[in-house]
Formats: C-alpha cells, structure tokens, sequence
C-alpha cells in the first residue's frame, strides 16, 4: 500500500494513534471504525469474554446452582488423574477422528480420480454423491437410525447378500462405534468435490509429457497427482481432524455414549458435565473445553506452520 | 506372410487390445460410480418413500420399497398431531432473522477491513482470522450462564441476536472479494458526492452479489441446520425448531413403530434443503471449496 502523504523521519511515540493522521486520514479511521464496530462490539461480548470467563471458570467447582469456589487446578488434575471417563472419551473420539478421517479422505479421493476421468454426466455423479452432505445431520441421524437398525435395517439387508450375518450396530459396544464410522462416510461428497476441485487444477500438460515418456497410469498417480494434491490432501486430514475432534451431534441423538460407554465422545462428555448431570458440573466442563482448545490449537498450528512447505502454489 | 505384414498386422493386434482394455477400463469405471452412487442416494430414497408407507410395511424384512396404498395422511399426522408445523414456523423465523443478521453485520465490517485505512486494522483482522480457531465448546458454558442471568434462556434471542455482530468467516470470505472490486468505482461515487454507508448499500452489495449469495447459502446451512444452539436454549414445546423436534421425537417411547410419520417429519426438514440446492448448485460447491479453504 503505497501512502501519498510524507511521513515523518522520526515517529514519536504517542498513546493517541489518531494524532499522527491527516484530517482526511483520521476521517477514514472513524469510518473504519464505525464499520467493524458490529464486530469489534461481539468480540467483547459473544467472544473474548466469554473466553477468559471460562478459563476462570475452569479453575473454580462453579455449577449454576450454587457459586463457585476457587479450586486452583483441582479440575485439571481430577481429569488426567482420577477421572476413567475423560480417557474413556479421549480414547474413543481419537478411535473416531482417525477412523472417520481416514475413510474420508481415502474414499474422497478414489472417488475424485473416477469422477476425473472424462466420464459423462459428470455433474450428476458429483451431485449424487455430494446431496448427502447437505441433508441436516438430526434428520441424517434419523435416517441412519433405520439403516442401521438391526432388526429391519437397510445396512443388514444389504450385507447379507455377501453373507454378513444382521449385526446389532449400534445397541451392542462392540459395533457402535463401527455404525457411527459407515454412517460418517455418507458425508464424504464435500471431500471428493474439495479434491476434484484440486485434480482439475491440475495441468494436462503433466500427464502428456509423462505418458509420453512411457509412465503408465499408476506412476501418473503416484509421481504426479499425489505429490501435486498432498496440500489439499494434508489440509483436508488438519481440518477433517479438527472437526471430528468435536463429534457430537449424532452420538448424542443415536447412542448417548451407549452401550457400555463405547461411543462416549469427548464433546458428548463435555456436554453432559455442564448441562446434562444434576448437579451440573460447569468448572469442570470448562476444564475439559480448554484442554480440548489446547489440542485443537496445536492442530491448527501445525496447519499454518507448514502450509508454506506443504502448499504448491502452481509455477 | 512377409515380415512386413507380419509386423503390420501385430501393431493392428495390439490396437485393437488397447481399446478394448480402454473400453474394459472405462466400464469398470462406469459400473463402480453408478453402484456407488446408488448405495449413497439409497437412504435418502428410503426416507421419502418410507414417509409415505402404512405402518405395516414400515420395518418389514426384507425392506420394502414401494409405499402400498400410498399414505399422505402421515405428513398431516407429522405436522399437526406431532406439532412439526410449529416447528417448522420456528425453524423458518430462526434461520429467517439469522440470515438478516449474518448478512448485514458481515458485509459491514467487510467493507470496513476492505476499503478503509485505521490504525490496528491489521492486527484486528489477524484477531478475527484467530477466532475462527476458537471450538464452541470454549465459549459454550460461559455464554449460557450469561443468557440465563439476562433470562434469554427459553428465548429465540441467543440464537438470532449474536449472528447482527459477524462471523469470522463470512466477514473474511466477504473482505477478499471487495478487495477484488476496482477502487476507481468508489472514488467516482464519492466525487459524485455519495456518502460512505451509500457506497457501500449502491455500490458494493450490488457488486458483490455472487460473493453474497455464496455467504446466504452457507448462513441458511448453518442456522437450519444447527442443533447445540436450540438443544441449550429451547426448552417449551412451542418455540421448538426442527432440529429439537426431531430429537425428541425420536426419544419417544414406542416411536420405533412411528417411523413413518417420523420420516415425514424428517423429510419436513430436508425438502428446503434440496429445494435451495437445486437452484444455487453451482453456489453450493463454491461453497464448499472455500470452507475447505480456510483454516
């Protein structure tokens, strides 16, 4: 941004930032201001507050009953070292995140190399495949409830055509987890339309040059697509794991961390802390939000650290 | 044979089995997509054609297809026994005010980080790109004590009124697109004598309008769609939206011999959805490819 007024050698430090402006420039800051101000205002309120609220809260047994009491790191302790719930739930939104995340991409991503091949109607295919994304996840839960059911379910029925016998899907702890992980590959349309989005940017002129120095379809893939794709590959894994960390929704309204506790999700575990048990548990719950905050942030560290080493950014 | 024609002939052999692997290949690829994506429509067929389906047929084994005798007194069933009526209505006024809000907050502050120079313009927009790392869960508990304490809860206000003060990614995705319109357009308006709120409403709204309906449509998705908002706040049977009526729909005891009429609910809620997709497809993928964008 190159500036037409000239600018003093030596600024002097001032606590007023709008006295070194023109009267023009100070007029633009206050109409700058007053533009955001929707947001800086909402910031305070809806954001930073409630922020720094929590980390307090966190540090205290507050519960909307009663006041709270300053507990020190009381909460933080009780959740590494005398709580088999937080590792249950720790433990078993990691099982997910990984298993969720890892369908996904995988099949996102066969399914944007067939749908990348000069097929016809191809705007069908990407629709029919996407349309579930869309559908709102308590109706989507709904509709998983018949798939899954296991007495007249669809997902049974269709097994058995290759001898699977009816499982219980989700009312037994050895397959709910498993229902929950083919129920999460129905959303994989947004992945494949983000990785066709990528295949299609990639320049044709790479592949003729390789085909005619003799590669054949599967070195194309694995010398060309793959390492040209690896950021939207990567950035998909950060993003898809940040989101699946806060798996909630589905195991409330399905299983509420049934049977036997094996779909107790961390969020389903943070939820029932503040709102769910009688008393209600508001510090701690705010404990178990920073520590999930913490985990999140790191992923998203690792996101914009190595953007500039994973990112290809064309010629 | 000669050599020549020898060798003419073995080129012309392994032409015609190229394409024939070609073909083979291209097949495959045909068969695999079709099946595919019929295994991924399936349910969403299964909930249209169970809402119309009499109670026998509902969980017969094998599953049946088609409803036989077609029965759309469960929609009516769904919407006035069940209540899904008002729950719509809700859902409509709910999603309706949000999107107002998301709308205009959004392209206000946009236009303030686009066009104007301030001091700390920067360091704020890093603190708006910053909150978008923030989880729910952070906010979530702090943020209900405070409703509680104003007597919100119980209220439409905490799901309608915190969307007129932006939302990070709306207010980003907005300001790259203003950047994008030509500054000689507003210089031109502000000679004319037009006012800063009056470029903004004549000039850049109107020229921003592909950038606005990508934000209108993810707005709509959010709000109809959102279920930890109303699940905290929307205790009385009367201000229940979609989303919560569904859930405790399904909770009933004995509901598993309703799914017909629960189905009919649920189409209640996907039906706008589709209908929205159907005509803002091409905004839909953009959509998309720019959430999977940020970070």
């Amino acid at each position: 941004m190159s500036s037409a007024t000239v600018q003093p050698l030596v600024r002097k430090r001032t606590l007023n930032p709008f006295r070194d402006l023109s009267p023009a420039r100070r007029r633009e800051a206050l109409y700058g201001f007053l533009f955001i101000s929707p947001w800086l205002i909402g910031l305070v309120i809806f954001t930073l507050g409630p922020f720094i609220a929590s980390l307090i809260l966190s540090f205290t047994n507050y519960s909307i009953l009663q006041p709270g009491r300053w507990v020190g790191f009381d909460n933080y302790i009780r959740a590494f070292t005398n709580d088999d719930l937080f590792w249950i739930s720790l433990r078993n939104t990691v099982v997910y995140v990984v298993g969720s995340v890892t369908i996904r991409v995988i099949l996102g991503f066969v399914l944007a190399l067939l749908l990348n091949t000069k097929i016809r109607f191809l705007a069908l295919w990407r629709t029919l495949f996407y349309i579930p994304s869309i559908v709102p996840i308590v109706a989507t839960t709904i509709i998983w409830l018949y798939v899954l059911n296991p007495r007249f379910g669809l997902l049974n029925w269709f097994l058995g055509f290759f001898g699977v016998p009816r499982l219980r899907w989700l009312t037994s702890p050895d397959t709910a987890m498993l229902g929950l992980l083919v129920m999460s590959s129905w959303w994989v349309g947004t992945t494949m339309i983000i990785f066709l989005a990528g295949l299609q940017g990639i320049p044709e002129d790479y592949h003729d040059a390789a085909k005619i120095d003799g590669a054949n379809a599967w070195q194309r893939l694995l010398r060309i697509t793959i390492p040209l794709m690896t950021p939207t590959i990567f950035f998909n894994v950060i993003i898809g794991i940040i989101n699946a960390f806060q798996v909630f929704t589905q195991a409330l309204i399905m299983t509420n961390g049934g049977p036997l506790n094996a779909t107790r999700f961390y969020m389903l575990y943070l939820y029932d802390n503040a709102f769910g048990y009688l008393p209600p548990q508001m510090g701690y719950a705010s404990a178990l939000a920073w520590i999930l905050f913490v985990i999140i942030f790191v992923l998203s560290l690792v996101v914009v650290r190595s953007s500039d080493r994973w990112v290809f950014y064309g010629n | 044979m000669s050599a020549v024609s020898h060798s003419r002939l073995d080129l012309s052999y392994n032409d015609t089995w190229l394409r024939l692997r070609n073909k083979l290949g291209k097949a495959l690829i045909y068969l695999t997509i079709i099946s595919l994506s019929l295994i991924f429509v399936v349910p969403l067929l299964s909930m249209f054609s169970m809402s119309l389906m009499p109670r026998e047929q509902v969980g017969a084994w094998p599953p049946e297809w088609i409803p036989n005798p077609v029965q759309f007194e469960n929609y009516a069933k769904a919407l006035y026994f069940w209540n899904f009526a008002q729950s719509f209505r809700n859902t409509v006024l709910v999603t309706g005010l949000s999107m107002i809000g998301d709308l205009l907050s959004c392209t206000l502050v946009a236009y303030g980080f686009a066009r104007f120079r301030f001091p700390g313009r920067n360091a704020l927009f890093m603190v708006l790109l910053g909150t978008l790392m923030l989880p729910f869960a952070v906010t979530m508990v702090p943020l209900y004590i405070g409703y509680n304490a104003i007597g919100w809860v119980n209220t439409f206000n905490p799901l309608i009124v915190p969307h007129f003060f932006g939302n990070a990614f709306y207010i980003f995705l907005l300001r790259q697109f203003f950047m994008t319109i030509p500054e000689e357009l507003t210089d031109a308006a502000k000679i004319d004598g037009a006012g800063e709120f009056q470029i903004w409403a004549r000039i850049m709204i109107p020229l921003a309008r592909p950038a606005i309906i990508v934000v209108a449509i993810l707005s709509f998705q959010t709000h109809w769609n959102d279920f930890l908002g109303p699940l905290l706040y929307l205790k009385d049977q009367q201000l229940h939206t979609l989303a919560i009526g569904l859930y405790k729909f399904q909770g009933l005891p004995g509901q598993g011999s309703l799914y017909n009429e629960m189905m009919a609910a649920t189409v209640l809620m996907v039906l706008p959805v589709l209908v929205v997709f159907a005509i803002f497809q091409k905004q839909f993928v953009q959509g998309v490819t720019l959430s999977g964008l940020k970070g």
